[in-house]
């Protein structure tokens, strides 16, 4: 007991000493670590999006400088933009997908193959593919495969004698067919997170579960999940910001359309501003998206990653 | 410390003086740069650009020619940028319309008239009027005609004969539609079109709409009078273009299909028809799967055909419309070079070897391949040359009439929608 207190008495006066040392020291280090970061920060992060939302009052081309004020139009324009909207709507659907399907899915096949059984390094390695491809070339596969000429989809078709059937340019379906290829392409991504929360959970509780009789599912529902409950917010967070940045993978898919039905909110500001040169419209389109995302990104942590 | 300054304003007086030394030097040796941006990509059509560049260094010694050749995409996005900064090449490829009358009003290109208006006019006469035209705002000449192009259709001869269509028969576009129905009759895909990358699909809205408004209709609808774009004849354009998209015309999964996509189905025999640019006959052999495509000689063409009581003429035509714009601090050989190569020698070789359709009167009988023949002589005897409606109403509204020509055919746009979304666009462009 009196160990103990003169212990933490000794580690009190040494972490008040070196507060105090680190008050005399820095400064030094302050000057010499802080601008280049600062600096860089300032040029590529602060300058543009302050640049950005003093475009975005414009109606400017990119040639010459701004000089036509528009005030709030641009953001009017957005607003009433049916294209726009059909981002959101979108940008939500990939969400509810990722939510629904890809990290319950996910989250199986960790279960599943965290294990030391046979095969399940080579499972984990397979289902982790999808991600290492690049967006853009999983764009161009899938591309292929939805292909009702000379794709996969017609190869099928035609096996079982029907007419083959053109998702991507259907502006219906379009937008589930994309929802496919972004969970086939993030969930082995989610899974190795799960995997790696598996692996954190202590045995011993799982074993004293079995010891009180609990079955399989119970042991799931009433000791992993929980116990897993960091990552799998972690991994929603991550699976709604990837949403909301979407944007390679459906430039070789559809590009945006039929009709816009495929558009994000990227694509949205790509194809609504940068190629048709409607520099204040699309930074417009970016301070919303900013504002967007970091209104997520803030209130989910607070909200939801507070103890984490 | 005064030693300490006067060593100091000698080092400063030393480095000027080296600096202005090497200056001069420099100006000497390189006498006058012209700078020349391309977009260029077909390794064959770089070496007779190439070639241009040294005949025209061979013939005005002391003025050196380079030449930089820049993928479509990477031209486009790197071009405003250049052009504000000290680094802007002397000339540039344009493709005329919106954009390069954007250019011209930021101050940064130098206008050709006094080049081309020299010696009595003597190479603006030798140039098609239409194409000089087409580059000109504000009665100044903002680029050097350098090729012009036509849309026309193109069909497969023997699809044609086999739904037993006579293609020399459709002269209006009711003609046009009953061949389209004729043909899907006899189980053959009548058109090939791109609709993922739209514009292949604004080609039949920006014609139909020719045909309904005419030349002064439709410079009336720029100039803002009869309700602008909004107004009749872009209307009934749209409705007729519904009219056509009704009969469900095109190959199945049209709307997700590039124009490379449409050039294979065309290419490949899938479709019997296509809207396309002068250069089909290479570009549907290329892009077909067997890479060799329709025979030359299975290929026909015909014009757009015209509509019932519209003002717009056969031959009104739409298409391409290419020149080299110069920026301000150009040299002042530059207009030189320009006039060299919109010579008809020069012209001709670039018909010939290029095969682009000039603008220089009479190059085109350097062309030897019939169908590209047909295009220069229908070209010769246009009455109105309207560029793409996505660079003559620049970019934005370009887009919107990409846009609307798909939702219009494909039957999820009301005509009059699209014309008043068209016309919303563009009231603001009219300042």
């Amino acid at each position: 007991m009196s160990a103990k207190a003169v212990s933490s008495g000794n580690t009190l006066a040494v972490s008040r000493r070196s507060k105090r040392s680190l008050a005399n020291s820095k400064w030094p280090v302050l000057i010499l670590f802080l601008p280049p970061a600062l600096l860089l920060f300032t040029v590529l992060v602060i300058l543009p999006m302050g640049e950005a939302a003093w475009y975005s009052f414009y109606n400017w081309n990119g040639y010459g400088s701004p000089t036509q004020w528009v005030g709030w139009r641009n953001y009017q324009l957005i607003f009433r933009n049916s294209a726009f909207t059909q981002a959101l709507i979108n940008n939500g659907l990939i969400v509810l997908a990722s939510l629904c399907v890809q990290v319950p899915l996910a989250l199986w096949l960790a279960t599943m193959i965290s294990s030391r059984i046979k095969g399940a390094l080579f499972f984990r390695l397979i289902f982790f593919l999808p991600y290492v491809l690049a967006d853009v070339a999983a764009g161009m596969i899938w591309r292929f495969v939805y292909d009702g000429d000379f794709g996969l989809v017609a190869g099928i078709s035609q096996f079982i004698g029907v007419e083959p059937p053109f998702w991507l340019a259907d502006r219906d379906l379009a937008m589930y067919a994309i929802l496919g290829v972004v969970v086939w392409k993030y969930f082995g991504f989610h899974m190795m997170l799960f995997i790696a929360g598996l692996q954190a959970i202590d045995k011993s509780v799982l074993e004293a579960a079995d010891i009180d009789g609990a079955t399989g599912f119970q042991k799931f529902r009433l000791v992993t999940l929980p116990l897993l409950g960091s990552t799998v917010r972690l991994s929603v967070f991550f699976a709604v910001v990837g949403s909301l940045q979407l944007f390679d993978m459906i430039m070789p898919l559809t590009g945006g359309g039929p009709s816009n039905s495929t558009q994000t909110m990227v694509t949205f500001l790509y194809n609504f501003g940068v190629t048709r040169m409607q520099v204040g419209f699309g930074s417009a389109v970016g301070v919303v998206l900013f504002v967007i995302c970091v209104t997520l990104a803030f209130s989910y942590k607070r909200v939801f990653m507070r103890n984490d | 410390m005064s030693s300490r300054y006067h060593r100091m304003r000698l080092i400063s007086a030393t480095a000027v003086a080296l600096a202005g030394g090497m200056f001069t030097a420099g100006s000497a040796a390189a006498d006058s740069v012209i700078r020349w941006m391309h977009v260029e990509q077909v390794p064959g059509n770089i070496a007779v650009w190439n070639q241009i560049a040294r005949d025209f260094e061979a013939k005005r010694p002391g003025v050196k020619v380079e030449l930089q050749f820049l993928e479509n995409q990477a031209f486009k996005a790197k071009l405003p940028t250049l052009l504000q900064s000290n680094d802007a090449p002397s000339i540039f490829y344009s493709w005329g319309g919106g954009v390069l009358k954007a250019q011209s009003e930021t101050g940064t290109l130098r206008p050709i008239n006094a080049a081309i208006d020299a010696n009595g006019g003597e190479w603006r006469k030798s140039i098609n009027a239409s194409a000089v035209d087409g580059l000109t705002f504000d009665g100044k000449v903002w680029a050097s005609p350098a090729r012009t192009g036509l849309v026309s259709f193109y069909y497969n001869k023997e699809l044609f004969k086999k739904a037993g269509v006579d293609a020399s028969k459709i002269a209006t576009w009711d003609d046009f539609l009953g061949a389209v129905k004729t043909l899907k009759q006899a189980g053959v895909t009548p058109i090939a079109g791109g609709g993922r990358d739209k514009w292949p699909l604004h080609f039949y809205w920006s014609y139909l709409s020719m045909r309904e408004a005419g030349q002064k209709g439709f410079a009336d609808a720029k100039a803002g009078k009869n309700d602008g774009f909004a107004g009749k004849p872009f209307v009934k354009a749209g409705e007729r273009l519904a009219e056509l998209g009704k009969l469900e015309p095109f190959q199945n999964g049209y709307l997700g299909a590039t124009w490379n996509d449409a050039l294979a189905t065309f290419g490949d025999g899938r479709a019997a028809l296509i809207l396309s640019f002068e250069n089909t006959p290479s570009t549907q052999a290329s892009n077909s799967t067997s890479r060799k495509g329709l025979a030359d000689d299975n290929i026909g063409r015909f014009p757009f055909p015209v509509v019932s009581g519209g003002a717009g003429l056969t031959t009104d035509s739409f298409g391409g419309l290419n020149g080299w714009a110069v920026t301000k601090n150009a040299p002042p050989e530059t207009e030189e070079f320009l006039r060299y190569m919109a010579s008809i020698d020069v012209q001709k070789v670039l018909a010939r070897d290029t095969q682009i359709m000039p603008v220089a009167k009479g190059a085109s009988e350097a062309i030897s391949k019939p169908l590209l023949k047909e295009v220069a002589e229908a070209l010769a005897k246009e009455t109105w040359h309207q560029n793409f409606l996505d660079q003559d109403l620049g970019p934005n509204v370009g887009a919107i009439v990409n846009d609307i020509s798909v939702e219009v055919v494909s039957g999820s746009m009301k005509p009059a929608d699209a014309a008043q979304q068209i016309e919303d666009a563009y009231s603001l462009e009219r300042k």
